[in-house]
């Protein structure tokens, strides 16, 4: 493997007495898609502010690039593109003026940022609102122009910041495409998401955190072969019943979770298990067989659900 | 693979240039409402010079300090008008860059420094300023109210008491994470008495003495008085000239440091 981009060692970053990162560790190869996947304050975007030399650790090893933030920062930020998790564009900028000004701060020459700001519109899919205010713009166009503000100059990493947190299905699907793109293009990306289905998307290897510590590392296949059966059962009896029928049925399964609206079986092949569940005469009101996901994963490693 | 020097060598034009990119920024924005910038920078000053110093003058045939009163208050009026500009570009932007769009918490993730932001806000406030006082100084010279050989000297004086004003409302202004009326209280409470208080349309020594130390305090004081003694030569021991030049140096540098301070603080976390 050729050097890596982004080595964490026993990362910790500590808000008063409050642990927001607590001992993290892992690396990044060039050109790899690598992703925190965790819930709300589990210390995502304090992880990326102290990658993205915006924020100081409180102790550990952080290597970017070569250079350690600690000392080389403006260096460092040269080399990234950031997408923060609350848009900051500015408003009183029309959408291609916030490009071009930005890339300034990079020490690009007008013609230069002129140029490329017009190949980034192109690519966000903005080319014909150009001229247009930032304000009323979609959350997902705003989220594009941020994603093509931090590419102005070429970056060698790329982080996101839950890119896709709060837009609809349709505009999550624009961005993972432009994001997938970039990706077979060879850019480095590292994102945050609490969203499982985009870290499956996107990311070649991830880390699951919680409470600022890392539960579990691989790809999203390893996690789930790790972690879960091939297949899951969900089976609902109302949610009064659930927690009764459980433990009747749970020896059909490698492994049963009671959430309050459904029991999940945890099994290498569902319908089978489903038939045996219905021989034994209890019938759910709805049932569904579907394959693991990291949502499984993460439920088996912490006990909770990613999205509350 | 690039390496660690390569790197380091990108970012050396941000390194030596970034204040400029920030103000470069700063001033496309302000292109956006350039008509009410002209208006407010242009007119408010000429309606003031009208009203007060062609109208009121008829009140003061005699003039004040050995010169008409026209002459008296124009140098006044153009430190007076700096500073105002000087307010408003200090507070509401910055509230802006760090609480209402965070833009400059965009500005931080590139190569750009705390320093730099600070830097190219000044360097904004301080082109704005130098544009409308230039404005002014023509008006004042059409009026026959101030020297046309003055205009490199008073620019100096309306910029440096612009950064006295300028920095310390910066610095001040970050500190907060809220702005619940702050910003209008300092405006009425510290920008509104400045004006009244600081000897622009009557000498200092005509205020009772418990509230001449308002003027002494107040930067736009000590830069009218220097503009005085500038543009038609008021009289005025040489120690107090030197005097004016030091607390307005003293309140910029204080400014500055302590910005520098509070946006390393806040945008650092
Ligand atoms: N500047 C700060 N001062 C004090 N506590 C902080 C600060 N920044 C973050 N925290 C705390 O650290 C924890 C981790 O925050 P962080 O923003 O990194 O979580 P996250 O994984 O990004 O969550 P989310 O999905 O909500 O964005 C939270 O409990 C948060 O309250
Ligand atoms: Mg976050």
């Amino acid at each position: 493997m050729s050097t890596p981009v982004i080595v964490a060692n026993n990362v910790r970053k500590v808000f008063g007495d409050f642990v927001a990162v607590d001992d993290i560790s892992f690396e990044v190869a060039p050109g790899e898609s690598f992703g925190l996947l965790g819930p709300n304050g589990a210390g995502k975007s304090t992880t990326m502010k102290m990658v993205g030399a915006v924020s100081t650790r409180t102790s550990g090893e952080l290597n970017i690039l070569g250079l350690d933030p600690n000392t080389d920062g403006p260096a460092i930020r040269s080399r990234l593109g950031v997408v923060p998790q609350d848009d900051n564009l500015d408003n009183e900028l029309r959408v291609r003026e916030n490009l071009l000004a930005y890339g300034r701060f990079f020490g690009m020459s007008h013609k230069e940022v002129a140029t490329r700001a017009d190949e980034l519109l192109e690519f966000a899919q903005l080319a014909d609102r150009h001229d247009a205010r930032v304000e009323p713009l979609s959350g997902g166009m705003k989220r594009r122009l941020t994603i093509a503000r931090a590419l102005m100059n070429n970056p060698k990493i790329l982080l996101l910041d839950e890119p896709t947190t709060g837009l609809d299905p349709q505009a999550r699907h624009i961005l993972w495409d432009r994001l997938f793109r970039l990706k077979e293009q060879g850019t480095t990306l590292l994102l945050t998401t609490h969203y499982m289905d985009e870290a499956e998307q996107l990311c070649d290897r991830l880390i699951v955190v919680d409470k600022g510590r890392i539960m579990a590392e691989g790809s999203p296949a390893d996690l789930i072969r790790t972690y879960s059966t091939r297949e899951v059962v969900e089976v609902r009896y109302g949610s009064d019943k659930n927690a009764e029928v459980a433990p009747l049925i749970s020896h059909l399964a490698d492994r049963t979770e009671v959430l309050p609206d459904r029991i999940l079986l945890y099994t290498d092949a569902g319908e089978a298990t489903l038939a045996r569940i219905s021989e034994l005469g209890h019938h759910p009101v709805t049932s569904l067989v579907r394959r693991s996901s990291l949502e499984d994963v993460f439920l088996r490693l912490t006990g909770r659900s990613l999205v509350e | 693979m690039t390496t660690v020097e390569q790197i380091r060598a990108g970012a050396a034009r941000t390194r030596r240039w970034g204040w400029w990119y920030v103000a470069e920024e700063r001033l496309r924005a302000m292109r956006g409402y350039s008509t009410s910038l002209i208006v407010t920078s242009f007119g408010n000053p000429l309606v003031y010079l009208f009203a007060l110093g062609v109208g009121l003058a008829t009140l003061v045939p005699a003039g004040i300090d050995g010169v008409t009163f026209l002459q008296f208050v124009a140098p006044a009026l153009m430190m007076s008008t700096a500073v105002t500009v000087a307010a408003e570009e200090s507070m509401y932007p910055v509230m802006m860059g760090f609480k209402w769009t965070k833009i400059f918490f965009g500005f931080h993730a590139t190569p750009i420094t705390p320093g730099q932001i600070v830097g190219g806000m000044v360097a904004t406030v301080v082109i704005r300023v130098m544009a409308t006082v230039a404005v002014f100084f023509g008006i004042t010279v059409a009026f026959g109210a101030t020297p046309v050989t003055t205009f490199v000297p008073m620019v100096v004086i309306a910029t440096l008491t612009c950064l006295a004003v300028a920095l310390p409302l910066i610095a001040y202004t970050a500190t907060l994470t809220n702005d619940t009326g702050q910003l209008a209280m300092i405006q009425r409470f510290v920008i509104m008495p400045m004006f009244l208080f600081s000897a622009t349309f009557f000498p200092l020594s005509q205020l009772p003495v418990y509230l001449q130390w308002i003027g002494w305090m107040s930067p736009l004081w000590h830069g009218s008085q220097t503009a005085r003694v500038l543009s038609y030569g008021m009289d005025e021991p040489l120690w107090t000239s030197i005097a004016h030049i030091v607390v307005l140096g003293a309140f910029a540098v204080v400014g500055a440091i302590v910005a520098h301070r509070v946006f390393v603080r806040r945008l650092t976390v």
